[in-house]
């Protein structure tokens, strides 16, 4: 199968803003959420949750719960017996329920099914359970100390989409360990003329996708349907399959649209649980979470990191070294993943000459951490660039000057046996600092910040789709991709569209049913426009083809395709049905990857008050270096989006916990950003090198911007005299800190 | 308890539960599942209805609360004239993404636009901070309601 791309010049579908196809069913409310379905016979389901970090289950009494009118039945980790009840895609550590044990504040204990939600509440209230404490592994670096009590004493099993390499044993409490080692980095350090080295953490923070995680689970013979939020129904069904014991077909997943994802709805959810109660109240069940519970479910992964990066005396840089603890919480979820590409993106994207990356995912009695918009790179970014920009300090060399001289350039290694560099980074910074006026007088108390990185994207490159050419002229795609807001239907209209020379508004896109729809990996990664957007390409180029062949002649117009169909089909009827695949070149290995670097390029500027260490961002310029925009508006939306949640993770969210405990499980004492938090210039920079892997030249963004801004806001509130070596930049924090720099006599102001 | 009340324009009488929220009665008793729920406690304006032509959160206000009221949810709001000006300047600036908080978001717009109060931005900043959305990162949504209220 050949794609079929025609010259920039007569593109008249992409790389224009068109209106998203689902704004009108959207504004009036009439777009459906699995919140919002109902399905026949369905039953409430509503989960007990464990209120300890960590403790045996000594007895589940859950009879007077049975016996509250309206509830069916109650589900516990004893029910599963003839299941191995283990699941997990990078590790099979995870019980559907607690089985003896929770692990953490919030675990799944017992769900009930019943008539209304009032009864099902009322009977997780009735149902009564006695711990014994064990032990609490309430943070990371506890968790590594050695003899530090065990989360889980089970040998790793690898789950069916772990992707990286043979699984190593268990460390104590480090479930994965990703290294990335180049040259001598102690021969490095021992000559440099500038070390900066210092120790950082991150916080845990919470995606807030609006619609929580929701699930309607039905179970019949051997078929079970799903109607749930997930960004991955495909690996969602192998894994319900795995779990039930059933062939992968029989597993159905209908996904609607999403309320917002950024991570939190990929891979298992709940899924599984709902499929078990579901199975035992043989009866369709639907779980809603509360936004408490979704906050259990998963979360961004909080660390602790030490690095430091040698340097010559006039700013070259040489080396760093990176150790750094993920903690991934209970259960691994997506935490191999995370560190490594944390891993990928610690040394950033310039010219060393040795490294040395040691990043473990750490087990701990904490909710699991999976991911969330540019996992690792918004761990890490902030702190390497922080220490670059010191470095620069040090040498009396303006940050962007030192970035200009050691930038890698495209083409250029990043990681040994990966993609060499498919960005200009130099240009997307520079681009970015004049958005934030680099070169102009600062006013009192103000400072500006750029920062680079880059983020492994694209995950593993599997997507097919379909196009069918109906008898009307209209078209149809299908592909797995799911809508949470980003515009996939949108982009893939407008492609779809510009490889037939039809209008996209002639386009309908239709997803994801895993029945109907054909194989897409997942949405997320930054993968959509760019892999199944290829595949959606891909097929409608197929139909092109189909119809020339029926011409005899590639010299035909749109206009022409109805007559061609009834040409070949002799009546008014009939479709012609195109295929596009996207599979991996080369054995599509981790190590080979990435399918491309998503580019993490920002600059932002902001303004402190030292009387109450509030920091305001007055404004950000991020660069969506996109190869090539489909739909630049969209585009734009991705970046703004992205930029004001990397407000929100640089100066207010954390999910605080005591002693394991979540303390701030609701939006009252969780802050998110509001519209008042929008700093007063946001500028997102599109940049169309036509350098991407994808259609017409395009590849992903929408995850950059949520690790350049932190970055750059925290290298702006240096400039502006207050370094800082721990996030959130709350008041207080910002505010001790001008105390400590006082009373050393380095504060500036 | 028998409360009395008009969703849309249509009288209701019903017989509902004393602690009935009305963001479930909307939902599940009348089917408008425009009206989303969140966050629970009156702090993303996800469930955002009108209250008597007033922005009310309907996850913190019980049904009995509102008997004799007047509500508009978003499948009210989208039957009215004016309706087809938001939407136009919603969809022209892409001042949505997911369409979780849209309902709630374009409740409030409306209210506060009769009401004369997001004559500037800063004025639209303040007044809108009631209403989440964590996907477009406002700016669409500002630019839209500046469009609707001839800022700028």
């Amino acid at each position: 199968m050949t794609a079929v791309v025609r010259e920039p010049a007569t593109r008249a579908q992409v790389g224009v803003s068109r209106p998203r196809r689902d704004a009108r069913e959207k504004l009036r409310g009439e777009a459906q959420f699995v919140g919002d379905m109902l399905v026949p016979r369905m039953l409430h389901g509503r989960v007990l949750r464990s209120p300890i970090a960590h403790g045996r289950i000594a007895a589940i009494d859950v009879s007077s719960a049975e016996k509250i009118p309206g509830v069916v039945c109650v589900l516990t980790g004893a029910d599963l017996h003839d299941i191995d009840p283990y699941y997990g895609h990078a590790i099979k550590d995870r019980p559907i329920i607690a089985i003896d044990k929770v692990r953490f504040h919030g675990e799944q204990v017992a769900a009930v099914a019943a008539e209304t939600p009032a009864a099902a509440a009322a009977a997780v209230e009735a149902i009564v359970v006695d711990y014994e404490d064990l032990p609490v592994v309430a943070d990371v670096e506890a968790a590594v100390e050695p003899g530090s009590p065990l989360v889980t004493d089970r040998d790793l099993v690898p789950g069916l989409f772990h992707g990286l390499g043979e699984l190593a044993p268990r460390e104590g409490n480090v479930c994965y360990r990703y290294r990335l080692d180049k040259g001598e980095p102690e021969a490095v350090f021992a000559h440099a003329d500038v070390v900066v080295e210092g120790e950082y953490t991150f916080p845990a923070v919470y995606q807030y996708a609006m619609e929580t995680h929701t699930v309607i689970a039905q179970v019949e013979g051997d078929e079970i349907t799903l109607w749930a939020n997930c960004q991955h129904p495909f690996l969602v069904r192998a894994e319900i399959a795995d779990l039930f014991g059933l062939p992968v077909a029989n597993v159905r997943i209908q996904v609607p649209y999403l309320g917002g994802g950024f991570g939190s709805k990929s891979y298992t959810k709940m899924e599984p649980l709902t499929v078990a109660l579901a199975r035992k109240a043989g009866r369709p069940v639907k779980i809603q979470n509360r936004v408490g519970e979704s906050m259990v479910t998963t979360r961004r992964h909080n660390m602790h990191c030490r690095m430091r990066t040698a340097a010559t005396a006039d700013g070259r840089l040489l080396g760093r070294e990176v150790i750094c603890l993920f903690d991934t919480g209970a259960y691994a979820d997506n935490g191999p993943r995370v560190v490594a590409t944390a891993g990928d993106a610690a040394p950033g994207p310039y010219r060393w000459e040795a490294y040395s990356v040691d990043a473990a995912c750490v087990y701990t009695n904490r909710a699991p951490s999976g991911s969330y918009r540019a996992f690792g790179a918004t761990h890490l970014q902030w702190i390497g660039e922080s220490q670059v920009d010191e470095v620069a300090r040090r040498c009396n060399l303006d940050p962007l000057e030192l970035r200009r001289r050691h930038l890698c350039t495209p083409g250029e290694e990043i990681r040994a046996g990966g993609k060499p560099l498919d960005a200009d980074l130099v240009g997307d910074v520079e681009k970015v600092a004049a958005a934030v006026r680099w070169d102009e007088p600062k006013a009192p108390l103000t400072g500006r910040g750029v920062s680079v990185g880059l983020l492994a994207a694209g995950a593993h490159p599997v997507s097919s789709a379909v196009c069918r050419l109906e008898a009307d002229g209209r078209v149809v795609v299908l592909v797995g991709t799911t809508e949470m807001g980003q515009g996939p239907r949108t982009a893939f209209a407008q492609i779809a569209a510009e490889e037939l020379s039809i209008d996209s508004e002639r386009v309908t896109v239709r997803g994801a049913d895993t029945r109907f729809t054909p194989y897409d990996r997942s949405t997320g990664a930054s993968r959509s426009t760019t892999i199944a957007g290829l595949a959606v390409q891909r097929a409608a180029a197929d139909i092109r083809g189909q119809l020339e062949q029926i011409a005899g002649t590639s010299e035909i117009g749109s206009d022409d395709y109805l007559a061609l169909m009834r040409k070949h089909f002799g009546f008014a009827g009939g479709e012609l049905i195109g295929r596009g695949e996207v599979a991996p070149v080369g054995t599509g290995s981790y190590a080979e990857g990435p399918v491309f670097w998503e580019v993490c390029v920002g600059a932002a500027e902001v303004q402190v008050d030292p009387e109450t260490g509030f920091v305001r961002v007055l404004r950000t310029a991020t660069a969506a270096d996109v190869g090539r925009a489909i739909n630049p508006q969209l585009v734009e939306r991705q970046d703004e989006g992205a930029t004001l949640q990397g407000i929100g993770n640089a100066l207010f969210e954390e999910m605080v916990y005591e002693d394991g405990l979540l303390m701030n499980d609701t939006l009252l004492d969780y802050r998110v950003p509001s519209f008042e938090d929008l700093p007063d210039q946001m500028t997102c920079v599109i940049v169309e090198n036509e350098d991407g892997p994808g259609p017409y030249g395009a590849k992903g963004c929408g995850e950059g911007a949520l690790a350049a801004v932190p970055a750059a806001i925290v290298n702006a509130l240096a400039d502006a005299g207050v370094p800082m070596n721990e996030l959130p930049l709350t008041p207080e924090r910002v505010w001790r800190r001008i105390q400590d720099l006082k009373k050393e006599g380095t504060w500036q102001q | 308890m028998e409360i009395s009340l008009s969703v849309n324009g249509r009288e209701i009488a019903r017989d509902v539960e004393p602690q009935e929220l009305l963001l479930d009665f909307l939902r599940d008793s009348l089917g408008l599942t425009g009206a989303k729920r969140s966050c629970d406690v009156q702090v993303c304006g996800a469930c955002t209805v009108l209250v008597d032509g007033l922005p009310v959160s309907s996850c913190c206000l019980l049904v009995a609360q509102a008997a004799g009221s007047e509500i508009t949810t978003i499948e009210g709001l989208a039957e009215q004239a004016d309706f087809a000006r938001l939407e136009a300047a919603f969809t022209r600036h892409a001042a949505l993404q997911c369409g979780f908080c849209t309902p709630g978001m374009l409740l409030t717009v409306s209210a506060l636009l009769k009401a004369g109060e997001l004559g500037s931005e800063d004025a639209i900043k303040q007044n809108l901070s009631g209403n989440l959305c964590r996907c477009t990162g406002y700016r669409g949504i500002i630019d839209a309601v500046a469009d609707l209220a001839g800022v700028g």
